[in-house]
């Protein structure tokens, strides 16, 4: 089969070559003085989140510093990865506690049902996303870890604007 | 220090031979570093241009950057193709970096030094064969190139070193002729006489402008340069004559490149800036030589030489590449005739000024001046607009696209008829 050529209408009367290219040294010589540059600087500067943004997890803690967390077992039951791992306790006053409390980021989709589920507004994701860990095993966040989390949480959705336009 | 000797240092052997030393030495340094910052400049030039920073992670701001892309290439492994030619892989990159190490050594970058020991000349070697030296290894250069794609025994290697082969080819031609109206400006072929003939008479970027834009046009083929890299063209070569190529050999290459540059910068400088003269004063061209007006010449070469070098990588990230066949019928369809032409008509003005009497001077230069503007304007006016000037269409009758058009349309239209109905009867 013949390699067909599609010939273009190309308005070469009204074209200058030498022009365009003259005016084409004037733009870029333009954005090459202008001193405001795109970048930015990451380690030093960043760019502020979303306050929807859904990045790792955070436990949030009551008064006397233990877990909000009453180990009701809706966030693992709701969670989609399965990536929480919850053992539910009980103490001498019947007041629950969780045991074992474990996400594996790296099963988490931060899909963010966990902190809509929870009726004690303790796990919460967080407003973060510097994660950086040597180990696969270093992604697995045990209590003690998610109640340490200091980030800001993720509000889910903004209050003033619920359907999220 | 005894006092300065007014002779030349040629007089003295041993201190010549001495002084040459030296000269090289320090040269060699001062060229490499040029050079590795140059790759810096490109990378700072092509930032500013897309409005981001560049690299500014090494040393303060960014200095040391080609530092440690000079590291991490030694330290990278060196891979050379199973199939291909050991010997010739080897011995391309090496030819590219000798020959653009050597390139430079006519051109003078100051003017002469006095010493104790009498004045040295700074030019590696100023040379009676003066700028043909330079035309003549730049042009081995493309036996680096040519090599490195035949001996990579890859097919885009191979497409990148024969587009180098036809492209320096093409372009040389008209280098060449586009200097040769210097000649008879000149009648000499040293760069020093060059200078000095434009020290008398005007920079010859006013003498011989449109000589000047057909060898600023041919430099950056010469050079490969946007846009005219088509060797290693890397939308459809991969990274062309050197895509085989990695870790020190590779980086010959990229030096190679820049030096070539670099060489080509101060070609343009000294054939047409004027060299190391300093515009509007006359005390640096006459007098004993003094280390003062060294410096000074020096700079004013630099800033000349620095212009070019900053042409090339302002053009570089604002036009796209030709296509070879742009490419080609620009070189011999445009420049060629456009450079031959023009020695014509500068020889007989230049017989016409004799005849009248005129030498070199103001007057002169303002006749070619006038000359010159004329000659750009039919060049880019009234020869443009896909008359002349129009490298980017092959010529072609308007009949004959109309027959063109016409045929597409029908084919288009007929294979749409020919096509079965969708989702009928499967």
């Amino acid at each position: 089969m013949a390699i067909k050529v599609r010939v273009m209408d190309r308005p070469v009367e009204q074209v200058s070559y030498v022009r365009a290219t003259l005016s084409g040294l004037a733009h870029t010589f333009k954005h090459l003085v202008d001193p405001h540059k795109v970048t930015t600087q990451y380690p030093e500067e960043t760019e502020a989140l979303s306050k929807r943004w859904r990045g790792t997890h955070r436990m949030l803690t009551n008064e006397d510093g233990k877990a909000k967390c009453v180990g009701c077992g809706l966030c693992p039951t709701v969670c989609p990865a399965n990536c929480i791992k919850l053992v539910p306790g009980e103490d001498e006053q019947g007041n629950r506690f969780p045991l074992v409390f474990e996400i594996d980021e790296f099963r988490c989709i931060f899909c963010g049902y966990c902190q809509e589920v929870c009726p004690e507004e303790a796990i919460h994701m967080g407003r973060h996303y510097e994660n950086a860990e040597l180990t696969r095993e270093g992604f697995v966040y045990d209590l003690e870890r998610l109640t340490a989390q200091t980030h800001p949480v993720s509000e889910l959705w903004d209050p003033a604007d619920p359907s999220g336009e | 220090m005894g006092p300065m000797l007014m002779t030349p240092i040629t007089d003295n052997n041993t201190a010549f031979v001495i002084a040459s030393a030296i000269k090289v030495l320090m040269f060699f340094g001062v060229y490499l570093v040029t050079v590795a910052l140059l790759t810096l400049a490109e990378r700072k030039v092509s930032a500013w241009i897309q409005d981001r920073h560049g690299p500014n992670r090494v040393g303060p701001g960014g200095l040391l950057q080609p530092v440690a892309d000079g590291v991490k290439n030694f330290m990278k492994e060196e891979l050379s193709p199973g199939a291909g030619n050991s010997v010739l892989f080897t011995l391309a990159p090496a030819i590219a970096f000798c020959t653009a190490m050597v390139s430079w050594a006519v051109i003078p970058f100051a003017a002469p030094l006095p010493t104790p020991w009498g004045v040295v000349n700074l030019s590696i070697a100023d040379l009676p064969v003066g700028f043909i030296f330079t035309l003549a290894i730049s042009s081995l250069g493309v036996f680096g190139i040519t090599l490195a794609g035949w001996a990579s025994n890859n097919k885009y290697s191979l497409l990148g070193g024969l587009r180098s082969s036809a492209q320096m080819i093409s372009y040389e031609i008209s280098m060449g002729l586009s200097i040769i109206p210097i000649l008879l400006l000149a009648g000499n072929v040293t760069m020093s006489s060059i200078i000095q003939q434009q020290q008398a008479g005007g920079w010859n970027v006013l003498n011989l402008s449109v000589a000047f834009l057909t060898f600023l046009i041919s430099a950056f083929a010469e050079t490969n340069r946007l846009p005219f890299d088509l060797p290693e063209a890397e939308s459809e070569l991969v990274a062309g004559y050197h895509t085989e190529y990695s870790s020190m050999k590779f980086s010959m290459f990229f030096i190679a490149e820049f030096a070539n540059m670099l060489t080509a910068s101060g070609m343009m400088a000294t054939l047409f800036l004027g060299g190391w003269d300093i515009p509007f004063t006359s005390w640096d061209n006459g007098g004993d030589p003094s280390v003062l007006k060294t410096v000074l010449t020096l700079l004013s070469f630099a800033l000349k030489a620095g212009f070019f070098l900053f042409l090339y990588m302002w053009i570089r990230w604002t036009l796209p590449r030709f296509r070879y066949d742009q490419l080609m019928s620009l070189g011999w369809r445009f420049l060629l005739p456009l450079s031959l032409g023009y020695i014509v008509l500068i020889a007989s003005v230049l017989l016409a000024l004799q005849a009248l009497g005129i030498t070199a001077g103001p007057m002169q230069t303002g006749v070619l001046l006038v000359l010159n503007i004329a000659v750009l304007v039919l060049v880019f006016v009234v020869f443009d607009r896909g008359r002349l000037v129009n490298p980017t269409t092959s010529k072609m009758s308007a009949a004959e696209m109309l027959r063109l058009r016409m045929q597409d349309r029908d084919e288009i239209a007929g294979a749409a008829a020919a096509r079965p109905e969708p989702g009928m009867g499967d």
